[in-house]
Order: structure tokens, then C-alpha cells, then sequence
């Protein structure tokens, strides 16, 4: 069996003919297995959907119970045969839930990375190396200019900044999942522990990261902050809340961003961001290439980002690879 | 150098003038000498290190990471510096230098050896660290911080008065240990500069229509108010220096009139371009003699610089400054005869009885570089600072034109969730619209929630805080922009660049079609530069 025939690139997403199911499809398909819950990965209206439990609690959170038509769960770790196909999640270390999926049909193994990252994450599971023929690995961050910071670093910049301007409510975009739950807990880590205030967007996946058992501290409705009354709290927001009127019940704020994106000054301009945060739920280029060394499978395929410089970086490290081109994955996701 | 390399990302992203204040006080506090000396000094210009072509950055940067990858990681960063202080292969060592050592590293390179030095101190710093580095030897740190706030900075430090940091500032080199031991009360006040010192500056207030009712034409003195650059002419020991009103010393821009310094004293006046006809010459001339660190023959002869005296603080080793100003100017005017009259010639005191005769000077000035009038009391003593009451200016009313809203920008701070910052255009030949200018005041916060509205219903398309608006000739927002004056300008595509534009008013009457075209702005400019 070619690799090909294991894993086949279609219109709507990653295919495995043997096992009849789709890994993260950008269109509705009778079976479609999910690495993890965000919305470019996570889509609606799949007949069946088998992801590890939190992925789908929180697409029922996201997307209303009727996401899909029927859902299995399955854990980190566990084996289930398909058809033809053995399939197996294994953590992924991106968000809480996150998965990566091996497929074995034919003898040969090929593991989806869905999106991953290396950095020690204290809201989700660590990424596990598995030994593979074809890995299929994601390029966000694929270029050679990002190399994240240490995540503690960051968090205290922000605690810095705290201190220093300590009347103005410090507003940080986040993605609502994932994101949002580890600064708040990088933040517990450095010892702050002020109520830290959400915007209604992110209030059920807090809620929800807490009932998973990853202590958040006290966690206040930005909703209910009247202007000026927070005075120099932490204000989590996804960034769209930035353009909106929401913005304008705090009196004076300092508007930051925690993103990998936040590395580039000039996509830090764009964004507004008075203090832009480096932190990321992907791999940088030292993770990636980390890993690729470390995996050095027959194939890899580079999906959504930036495909070209990764795929150089594999021609000139005796590695066999080939861009993907999936449509339909948020190369400029908020992250 | 990691603190240094915060301060100045934080700077970069911070736009308001309180926050880098902060910023810069609290780093200036926090950080040992010298390290927060040199750091004043790169960001006042007052650094000198030898200088690396971005070429030879490029190439040593090459020499160590794959072209192909380098290539397309500056295509997605866009800024050189940026791009090599990312990929630089190495994570930065524990040891990393401080600010101190890299600058003593760098002053002790030759010319010839700084690319190597460069390239060793980015192996051991991490990757702010080594930006900070990069624009420093490429020269332009770039993060909106003029002296003159970093003055201000050392002023809240030590809870003095910003005039009394410019008045010392000229004894002082980097790394400035004596000043910041007197800010920390840990020494005593560093003697001003012994010659030719900067003396802190007078400034005035706008006249209101109730500060005019309530001034007494018999106690005060009319003066032309000039639009050039208000200076300091200062000479003595031997010494002569040319000082902006902040206090920089900008001595080196202007050898032809600072030849022409022939006294020992200070003189208060303004920095003019004298025009061929004899008259003065247009702000868009005098500003071809600015922000230059040197000045070329040809640059001064076609724009020869001259001071026009207001004012005379010191003579010959006396200090002129608690005198009346009817005194100073007695002063000013039995020295003037002995100067180039080519170089420094007064500015003339304006006859006047009554308060309708000011108005119809203020109307009706000889000139066009004239700005409007300068009222000055008689028994006044020159004070630094800008104390209300003694000096008034009561400038022209603006030029005024009617212009439609093109794009808006959403604001910071205070103005956090406002489109507060707009761009507006003229009507060109084509009928199409050109962008003029762009303000962001001007308008009350009733008018700016209105405006803000507008944008966000009459949105066509949207780049990260920027929102392009309709603005079709039935269809767009008008505004009254009203503006100091115009100039010729390659950086904006319509030509023009305006001085001071805001808005004054909102013109809901107005179908955009009615709007000013680009012909009427440029029978504004001033003549010379029509074209």
C-alpha cells in the first residue's frame, strides 16, 4: 500500500479509504475523525464525529448540541479498529482535547498532527512522538524567524506592565479556546491571583476548562465591569471584541495580544496592540524541525502555513517532503 | 541590553506621550548607571558608534543560514534588522552583555572590524536584545521619542522642572553619571555648560477673546509672529552655538549664520530663510535646512539661514534676564548695529494704540511667513516655561477647507472602540479622491461618537484598524478641515502636506460633490512653490 492510498488528499479534507472517514474535513462527510475544537478543524454537520470527549464537549459548547448527527468519543491512547483501518489518538499538546491520529492500514502508519506544539502547556497533555511512515504536520509557524519565547517571560511582561500602569484595565485577545485558559493559568503560575475578568465569549470554555480540573482561580464577567470599574484588572477578550463598542465600558485601556503572530512587529502594528505577548499554541520553527529530526519519517506532508520553507528546510536535511495544500485551514488564525 | 531591549518594544507599540513617559522614568530609575546612560544617550542621538552598512548584515547572516530561508522569512517580516534578529541561529547566552559593555564593544571597533564585532555580540544576545542592537549600528532606533521627552522623562525622575534639565544639559556627556546622580539626590547640580550655555525658554499662551477684553494696550508690546524656528543664538568664550528652543544644540546645520554670532551673550529669536528677493522666505524652504546633521554649500546658498532677534537674555557676562523687557529690548537694539545685518536683524516692534489696531495688524500682515502677532508686557522679566499672562500669541485665523472622510483608524487608550483617526481627500482632476491629510482632534466627543457611527454604517472595506468609508460624491462625510498652512510634499500622494490639520467642523449640510478640489489647496501654498 502506497501512502497515498493510506491517506489521500481530497476537496474536503485528509481521506483514508480503507477505514471510509475523513480526519478534520472543511466539509460535511458521513464520518469525520477530530483532532481538536477549534472552528477550522472542528466544523458542523458531519454525520458522525469520533473525537476524545473534551473536543467534543467543546464543539457542543461551540457549535449547540446538534453539531452532529451522531458521536462517539474515544481516549488519548485508545486503539479502534474502522474497516480496514486502525486508528489512535494521541496527545497533541495544542489545547485541552487536542489529538494527533495515527492510522495504520496495509502495514504502514501515518500520523495527522492536527496542530501541535512542544512547549510545556500546564492545560492540556503533552505532544507524544509517534513513530510513523508519513506524518502529516502543520507549518503556522513554518518559517525560520519564529522561535517563541519562553511563555513565563511573556507572562511576566504582561504582570509588569500590570504594576506599572496600574489604573488601566489591561486588555489581552486571546483565542477563545485554549489560549485564554492557559494565560489565565501562566498568569496563576506567576502568582497573580486577582480576579481575572472574561468576555461572555469565553465564559463557557473557562467554566468548562474548570470542570476538566485545570484550576483557573477566580474568574469575573468583564460584562459586568463598568467603566473605569475594574481599574487595572486582566480583561480577556477575543480580539474582534476590540473593534466593537464592548471596548468603550473601560475607561482608559492598555490593549494587548498573546499570539505567535505577536513575534512580527509589523503584524503587531496592524493589530493595535500596545503590548504585544508571544504565545503560541503551535510549534515554532525549533519545534517543528525538532520534530521532523526526531520523527524522521519515510514522508511528510506540510499542510496550512507556511509550507514552502519547511519543505525547503526538509530538501536540505535529507527529508522527503511535499506541501499538502489543503484549502480551507486558517493559515491566519487567530493564534 | 535585555532591559534596554524591552524598553524600547515597549516604547515602539506604546502611542501615547504619558505612557512612554512612564516607561522611560521608571527604566531610567530602575536601571544602574552606566547602562541607563548610554540608553538616554542612543535615545537622544547623543550616541556615536560606528556604523554597518544593512549589505554587510546581510551577508553575515547569509554566511550561516540557508539564502533560500532567508530570503522568504525577510519577504514575510518586511524590516531587514527584524528578519536577522530572528533567525540569527544562536538562542543567546547566559552571559549576555549589558548595554555598557556593547557600547564600550562598539567604540573601541574601527570602521573596518565592527561588521565581525557585530556579528560576535549577536551570538551571545537574544533576539530583542540583538534588534536593539541592529538598529543601533544601522543607526534610528525609531521608537517616537524625541529629546525634548526624554528630557521630561529626567525631569519626573527627579521632580525638577524640564527647564532645569535643559539647562544643564549641555555641561553633561554620556553617560550622564553626574546628572543622574543629581535626579537620585545622590550629588550635587552638574554646572551648566561654562560656555555659550543654553538658557531655558519663554514661552506664550493663545489669546482668547476674554484675555483680549481684559488687555490693557498700554502695558504691552506687539511683535510680528514669525513662522520659522524659534532658536537660541549663544556665543561667548570663545564658543558659539545655535540651540532649539527644547534646547538641542543644532549648531552643526547652520555654520553660515552661526559664523554671524559675533558677541558674548544669548539672543532669543526666530530661525528664518532669507528668500531672493530679500524678503523671508516660505516654512517649506527653511524646512530644507532641518533635521540635518550637516549642510551642504549649495544648501546654503540657495537657502541662506538668518536670525530675526526677538529678545536678549545675557551681555557680556551679565544676565539680562530679570530685566523688564523694555530694558532687554533697549539692550537688544544698541547691540544689533554691530552684527551682519545679513545674519541678524530685528524683529521690529509694531506701533499700536488700541486693541482694534492689533486686530487689523493680525488681518492684514506684510508678509505671508508672518503667523500672526506676539504680545509681549513691557515689565515683564523673562521667565522659562510658558507663565500665563506675561507673553500672548494671537495667531491668524486658520485656512479652512471643506474635505470628505476617506478612511478612519480606530484610536487608543481613551479612545479605545472610537474611530478617532481620520484621513480626508480633495476632489483631483480625475474626479476622483486624493488623500491631504489626516487629523485626529478637533471635534467634541459628541461629534466623535456621531462620526464614529457614520464609519462603522458606511464601511466599504477594512484593513486590521482601518476602515475605508464611502465617499462617493452623493454619498460620504464632510468635514471643515482647518490647517496653519500648506507645503509641497513627496511623501504624500497628493503632493501636498499640510501644517497642523484638525477638524473644525462637521459639514452634514454638505454632499461631498460640494467638497474643496486640489486646485484650491494649491493656489494656497505659498509663492515660490506653486510649481
Amino acid at each position: 500500500m502506497t501512502l497515498r492510498d493510506l491517506l489521500t488528499p481530497r476537496p474536503e479534507g485528509l481521506y483514508c479509504p480503507a477505514g471510509d472517514f475523513h480526519i478534520d474535513p472543511v466539509r460535511p462527510v458521513a464520518r469525520a475523525l477530530i483532532t481538536h475544537a477549534h472552528s477550522d478543524h472542528a466544523r458542523p454537520g458531519h454525520a458522525a464525529v469520533l473525537a476524545t470527549r473534551e473536543t467534543l464537549d467543546m464543539m457542543a459548547i461551540r457549535l449547540g448540541d446538534d453539531f452532529a448527527a451522531s458521536r462517539q468519543p474515544i481516549a488519548l491512547g485508545e486503539t479502534l479498529d474502522l474497516g480496514g483501518a486502525r486508528v489512535r489518538f494521541h496527545p497533541a499538546g495544542h489545547v485541552l482535547g487536542s489529538a494527533q491520529i495515527a492510522v495504520e492500514a496495509g502495514g504502514r502508519r501515518a500520523v495527522v498532527s492536527g496542530d501541535y506544539k512542544r512547549t510545556p502547556d500546564p492545560t492540556c497533555a503533552p505532544f507524544e512522538p509517534v513513530a510513523c511512515d508519513l506524518f502529516v504536520t502543520e507549518a503556522t509557524f513554518g518559517l525560520p524567524v519564529f522561535r517563541h519565547p519562553d511563555p513565563a517571560d511573556e507572562t511576566r511582561k504582561l504582570l509588569a506592565s500590570l504594576a506599572q500602569f496600574p489604573d488601566r484595565a489591561h486588555l489581552v485577545g486571546v483565542y477563545a479556546l485554549g489560549k485564554a485558559q492557559r494565560l489565565i493559568r501562566l498568569l496563576r503560575d506567576a502568582g497573580h491571583d486577582a480576579p481575572i475578568h472574561v468576555h461572555g465569549a469565553l465564559r463557557r470554555l473557562c467554566d468548562y476548562y474548570a470542570s476538566r480540573g485545570i484550576d483557573l482561580g477566580e474568574i469575573a464577567d468583564a460584562t459586568a465591569a463598568d467603566r473605569g470599574g475594574v481599574g487595572g484588572a486582566v480583561v480577556l477578550a477575543p480580539p474582534s471584541a476590540f473593534g466593537d463598542v464592548w471596548i468603550r465600558r473601560f475607561a482608559d485601556p492598555l490593549v494587548g495580544f498573546a499570539s505567535g503572530w505577536m513575534q512580527i512587529r509589523a503584524r503587531a502594528r496592524q493589530h493595535g496592540a500596545e503590548l504585544p505577548l508571544v504565545l503560541s499554541d503551535h510549534c515554532d520553527w525549533d519545534g517543528l524541525t525538532a520534530t521532523l529530526t526526531e520523527l524522521s519519517p519515510a514522508e511528510t506532508w506540510v499542510t496550512h502555513g507556511r509550507e514552502e520553507a519547511l519543505v525547503r528546510w526538509c530538501a536540505l536535511n535529507g527529508l522527503a517532503a511535499r506541501p499538502l495544500h489543503l484549502v480551507g485551514y486558517e493559515d491566519e488564525a487567530e493564534d | 541590553m535585555r532591559r534596554f531591549a524591552a524598553l524600547l518594544e515597549r516604547l515602539a507599540f506604546t502611542p501615547a506621550r504619558n505612557g512612554k513617559l512612564r516607561l522611560l522614568a521608571d527604566y531610567l530609575r530602575d536601571t544602574p548607571d552606566p547602562d541607563r546612560g548610554w540608553a538616554l544617550a542612543a535615545l537622544t542621538g547623543g550616541l556615536d558608534v560606528a556604523s554597518v552598512k544593512p549589505a554587510l548584515l546581510r551577508d553575515v547572516t547569509t554566511a550561516r543560514v540557508d539564502a533560500e530561508l532567508f530570503a522568504l522569512s525577510h519577504d514575510f517580516v518586511g524590516d531587514l534588522a527584524e528578519t536577522i534578529a530572528l533567525i540569527w541561529p544562536t538562542r543567546g547566552s547566559a552571559d549576555a552583555p549589558r548595554l555598557a559593555t556593547v557600547v564600550d564593544t562598539l567604540h573601541a571597533a574601527s570602521r573596518r572590524e565592527a561588521p565581525q564585532v557585530v556579528e560576535r555580540l549577536l551570538d551571545r544576545l537574544d533576539p530583542p536584545a540583538r534588534f536593539a542592537l541592529l538598529k543601533l549600528v544601522t543607526g534610528g532606533l525609531r521608537v517616537g521619542v524625541s529629546a525634548r521627552l526624554a528630557k521630561q522623562a529626567l525631569a519626573d525622575l527627579g521632580g525638577r522642572d524640564v527647564a532645569d534639565i535643559e539647562e544643564v544639559w549641555h555641561g553633561l556627556a554620556p553617560p550622564y553619571a553626574a546628572l543622574f546622580a543629581w535626579l537620585t539626590a545622590a550629588g550635587p547640580r552638574p554646572a551648566p555648560a561654562s560656555d555659550a550655555p543654553f538658557r531655558p525658554v519663554m514661552l506664550s499662551h493663545p489669546l482668547g477673546a476674554e484675555d483680549l477684553a481684559r488687555l490693557d494696550p498700554a502695558d504691552f508690546a506687539a511683535e510680528w509672529k514669525w513662522d520659522g524656528i524659534r532658536v537660541q543664538a549663544a556665543a561667548g568664550n570663545g564658543r558659539r552655538r545655535l540651540y532649539s528652543r527644547t534646547g538641542d544644540d543644532i549648531t552643526a546645520a547652520f555654520p553660515d549664520l552661526v559664523e554671524a554670532l559675533a558677541f558674548d551673550g544669548a539672543i532669543d529669536g526666530e530661525l528664518l530663510v532669507r528668500a531672493g528677493h530679500g524678503g523671508v522666505a516660505s516654512f517649506s524652504d527653511l524646512q530644507q535646512r532641518l533635521n540635518r546633521k550637516s549642510v551642504t554649500p549649495a544648501q546654503m546658498r540657495r537657502f541662506p539661514a538668518f536670525l530675526r532677534a526677538y529678545d536678549l537674555l545675557a551681555l557680556d557676562g551679565r544676565d539680562l534676564r530679570p530685566l523688564p523687557f523694555t530694558e532687554r529690548r533697549a539692550a537688544l537694539e544698541a547691540l544689533a548695529p554691530g552684527l551682519d545685518p545679513a545674519r541678524i536683524d530685528l524683529s521690529p516692534l509694531l506701533p499700536f494704540a488700541t486693541r482694534d489696531d492689533l486686530a487689523r495688524l493680525r488681518d492684514t500682515p506684510p508678509e505671508p511667513v508672518i503667523e500672526g502677532l506676539m504680545l509681549k508686557r513691557r515689565d515683564s522679566p523673562y521667565l522659562a516655561g510658558r507663565p500665563k499672562g506675561p507673553w500672548w500669541k494671537w495667531k491668524r485665523d486658520p485656512r479652512l477647507v471643506d474635505a470628505v472622510l476617506m478612511y478612519a483608524q480606530r484610536g487608543h487608550g481613551k479612545r479605545s472602540g472610537f474611530y478617532s483617526d481620520f484621513t480626508f481627500g480633495v476632489w483631483a482632476a480625475d474626479d476622483t479622491l486624493v488623500p491631504v491629510g489626516k487629523a485626529y482632534f478637533g471635534f467634541t466627543d459628541a461629534e466623535l461618537a456621531e462620526i464614529d457611527r457614520w464609519v462603522r454604517h458606511n464601511t466599504t472595506d477594512r484593513f486590521g484598524p482601518v476602515r475605508a468609508v464611502r465617499a462617493d460624491p452623493d454619498h460620504g462625510l464632510v468635514f471643515e478641515v482647518a490647517f496653519e498652512g500648506l507645503a509641497r510634499s513627496t511623501r504624500h500622494r497628493s503632493g501636498l502636506a499640510m501644517r497642523f490639520p484638525r477638524i473644525s467642523r462637521l459639514r452634514r449640510d454638505k454632499p461631498p460633490r460640494e467638497a474643496d478640489r486640489i486646485e484650491t489647496l494649491e493656489a494656497m501654498l505659498p509663492p515660490g512653490t506653486e510649481d
